[in-house]
């Protein structure tokens, strides 16, 4: 639009053009990308920022310039950091992106002696997703050529570039060649300190898109991310407005998003089926323990004495049983009583008990598989070719001491017992799985650090 | 149902119309329904004209996720930080890098720790998996693969074996490791998982039989890394799950899993179901890891913030941001007692937060390029970090 309308590059400080820009492609953007030109331009900000001014210079004026000194320390009000290192951190990664650079030299970083910082076009933030061709590039490198200025001389990785560009785009060359001469034609009618302005920015863009070898290139992305970006396979907008002839060849990443499922019916449904469950959890009540008043306090104490005691008491049995069910590991404790009332049972009943506890706790798919080691699952199994009695002895022994090592431990610590033994009072219908963190917090005071 | 591809769980006759077939596995009212994906269609279409319409089915949706806000609010009685506000302050650490490993010809986007403590496994994205000894910085193994984005890597509990989850070919593979140099490791690549889009993470269980994947195609899987079958997939996630974790605890068999939907989902192994979801973050999430004691679970994610979870109050309980921290946060580790949260972050840095008191204790920098990976040592003694800057780090 600017080579082909003639129009002077300084139309891309307009605000309705930058709007424009921001309405082609409103989809996901980079989150850091947002905070960082908020920064910027908090710091460009006449009355709070830094002064933006020309400074004199030996046989020229040097315009729209800050020192570097200034600048970490107007990035720590924003950043509210103390004037640092940290400062200096943010900074340099702020400059690597683009959004300031030296005005005399090609890497990109901030350096707090006196060197001149300018800062850079809204059109080239990187917030605009821009993935500049070679062809672009290539118009770029030629410009400088023809520029007879010294100070506009390509530097050796440059040079290098346009080497290579040249052989790559060996038939294009003479397109290329005319785009840059327009290009210059229209530069020239520029006012001078205006030129300077958009020639360095220009630079400071391709410092970051073709970074000097060495340099961290920014523009890399994560390619887990890189197809929900703006601009997936669109025509990639070209930096001076041109229209690429040809086919556009498909980046591999940029694959067809089919990304956010589009809510069905039974997605919505399955969504609130699952919220009423969660609402449920928390408004659970605690079913009463088996009895109408609350066990006394020793019996309660009792139960912390061993997994035995606990177990022993029906009370206790039911509430250590609510606790594993609220970890999901109910099993054990249902498969280790199970088996007591296995051995109770009357003779005649024995095998067919026996075969059902295989069934429900230790076959292979079973609805609820305990955690055996395998010497025991072997000898369980042999067991069962004659089943009796004492067929899972092994089996209960092991989990026995599983529950007791782990389950039973954190049982003592949890709420559910904790609250019974200080005989807190306790509203019916705040009970549950939930707890609030004061009485999480608890086991936590006396952590100590690693 | 849903416009994408999934793992079909069951085959068989569908309810409605006989004809056998891979069955959906929805639940209406609780009721499970096995239609032929067909039949759903049509139960959608009809469901649809009975006046029930999608708009008042996502405001019904929208409320319910009010309330439970609001039911996770009412216990939320003191900050994490008030509390904490007991306990003493953590000294100062002083935390160097103590090697650099080099050897990658390109970013290392994931490394892991073998359990013997010493070793540790790190994939990038020139194809090449490497081996390394932490202590003498032998490069033990090295496999090169010919795709190459290698997004995630794990050892085996045993260390006797590598799985390795695939960006081009969505598989997740399993090699086994062995002591002979020269044997070329690749050709032992065993493809294990498959999904129709990238692996972005992979563990094993708790043994070297099963493997947990989760890909960007938004679900995650449980194989079986002897037949490569699939025994449970977990659907739930609107967008790509990026990271996974499993529970320490030994006898929880649940996960958490997070995703670019900005949501975390804590899921139940054994029956697929999603037992809790946050959605706090306001961007994608990066990374999840459990708590070392399996009650709680930080996430890290691109909004600049890491936050703390915990499963028993069902809420977030700490947010670990600054106001100069602007970059995404890539990764998160506990350190072994879990009173430090150590985080790599997108601008080259990894902060290391005071968990309890919600401050951050301390900075490192050395990387050169953004932070891919930290992980704690199993023996907390040592961090390491995996950097675009291809190289790694291991601070102590």
């Amino acid at each position: 639009m600017i080579v082909k309308d003639g129009q002077p590059f300084s139309i891309v400080e307009d605000e309705g053009f930058q709007n424009f820009i921001k309405i082609l492609d409103p989809s996901y953007s980079i989150p850091s990308c947002k905070t960082i030109e908020d920064i910027v331009t908090r710091i460009q900000d006449e009355t709070e920022g830094v002064p933006i001014r020309t400074v004199k210079s030996f046989m020229t004026k040097i315009p729209s310039v800050v020192t570097g000194l200034r600048e970490p320390a107007v990035i720590c009000t924003p950043c509210s950091v103390p004037f640092t290192a940290e400062a200096m951190h943010i900074g340099s990664l702020i400059a690597a992106q683009g959004y300031f650079f030296p005005i005399s030299d090609h890497v990109l970083s901030l350096k707090d002696d006196g060197t001149f910082y300018r800062f850079q076009a809204p059109y080239f933030w990187a917030s605009n997703c821009w993935e500049p061709e070679n062809t672009d590039y290539a118009i770029y490198l030629c410009k400088r050529t023809m520029q007879n200025k010294t100070r506009l001389e390509l530097a050796d990785y440059e040079a290098e570039n346009l080497a290579r560009l040249q052989r790559a785009f060996a038939r294009k060359w003479e397109f290329i060649y005319m785009q840059a001469e327009a290009q210059v034609k229209i530069d020239r009618k520029k006012d001078k300190t205006e030129r300077k302005i958009l020639d360095s920015q220009e630079r400071a863009f391709w410092d970051v898109h073709r970074p000097v070898p060495g340099c961290v290139n920014t523009t890399e992305m994560d390619i887990r991310k890189c197809r929900r970006l703006k601009n997936p396979h669109r025509v990639k907008k070209s930096v001076y407005g041109l229209v690429e002839e040809g086919t556009q060849s498909q980046s591999p990443i940029h694959t067809p998003s089919h990304h956010c499922r589009k809510g069905t019916k039974e997605d919505v449904e399955k969504e609130i089926l699952f919220l009423n469950t969660q609402l449920d959890r928390h408004c659970m009540k605690m079913s009463k323990v088996a009895e109408s008043k609350e066990p006394s306090q020793q019996r309660v104490k009792k139960w912390g004495f061993s997994l035995e005691e606990a177990l022993k008491d029906l009370v206790g049995q039911k509430l250590f049983l609510k606790f594993l069910e609220s970890e999901f590991s109910s099993e054990n404790l249902r498969f280790w009583l199970a088996v007591q009332d296995l051995k109770k049972m009357p003779q005649q009943d024995v095998a067919q008990r026996a075969q059902d506890i295989w069934a429900e706790f230790l076959a292979e798919g079973a609805p609820s598989p305990i955690n055996l080691d395998s010497h025991s699952y072997e000898r369980t199994s042999q067991n069962l070719k004659d089943p009796g009695r004492y067929s899972y002895e092994d089996a209960q022994d092991h989990i026995y001491k599983l529950m007791k090592s782990d389950s039973y431990a954190r049982f003592l610590r949890s709420n559910v017992y904790q609250d019974l033994l200080m005989a807190r009072k306790k509203l019916e219908t705040e009970q549950g799985r939930r707890t609030s963190l004061e009485k999480f917090t608890r086991s936590v005071v006396s952590f100590p650090v690693c | 149902m849903c416009d994408q591809t999934f793992m079909a769980a069951t085959f068989g006759p569908c309810d409605s119309c006989g004809k056998t077939g891979p069955l959906m596995n929805i639940y209406i009212k609780n009721e499970p329904v096995n239609y032929c994906s067909f039949c759903v269609e049509v139960m959608a279409y009809r469901g649809l004209q009975k006046g029930e319409t999608l708009e008042t089915l996502r405001q019904e949706s929208d409320t319910l996720k009010k309330k439970l806000e609001e039911e996770r609010g009412k216990l939320n009685d003191v900050e994490l930080h008030q509390v904490a506000e007991k306990i003493e302050v953590v000294g100062a650490l002083s935390i160097k890098t103590r090697r650099v490993l080099k050897g990658h010809g390109n970013k290392v986007l994931c490394m892991d720790w073998c359990k013997d403590k010493r070793r540790l496994v790190s994939s990038s994205q020139d194809g090449k998996v490497i081996v390394w000894d932490g202590f003498t910085l032998n490069k033990e193994n090295g496999v090169s693969l010919p795709c190459t984005w290698v997004m995630a890597c794990a050892y085996a509990p045993s260390g006797c074996a590598v799985a390795l989850g695939d960006g081009l070919d969505n598989k997740c593979s399993v090699i086994p490791l062995s002591l002979d140099k020269n044997e070329n490791l690749a050709t032992k690549k065993k493809s294990v998982a498959m999904h129709t889009n990238y692996v972005s993470g992979c563990t094993f269980t708790s043994s070297d039989m099963q493997i947990l994947t989760s890909s960007g195609d938004g679900s995650c899987a449980l194989w079986d890394v002897e037949s490569g079958q699939l025994l449970q997939s977990f659907h739930g996630h609107t967008a790509d799950v990026l990271s996974l974790d499993l529970s320490p605890s030994e006898t929880g068999n649940t996960f958490v899993s997070g995703g670019c939907d900005k949501k975390s989902c804590v899921w139940d192994m054994r029956s697929g179901q999603n037992i809790q979801t946050f959605e706090n973050h306001e961007s994608d999430i990066n990374c999840v890891k459990y708590y070392p004691s399996g009650d709680a679970f930080a996430s890290a994610s691109d909004d600049a913030t890491c936050r703390l979870y915990d499963l028993r109050a069902d809420r977030e309980v700490a947010i670990y941001q600054k106001d100069s921290i602007i970059f995404g946060a890539s990764s998160v580790d506990f350190s072994l007692s879990g009173r430090l949260l150590f985080a790599g972050y997108n601008d080259y840095s990894i902060n290391v937060w005071d968990v309890l008191k919600v401050t951050r204790v301390s900075i490192l920098f050395g990387h050169e390029n953004r932070i891919s990976r930290v992980c704690v040592s199993p023996d907390g003694t040592a961090l390491c970090s995996a950097s675009w800057d291809h190289t790694l780090r291991i601070w102590a």
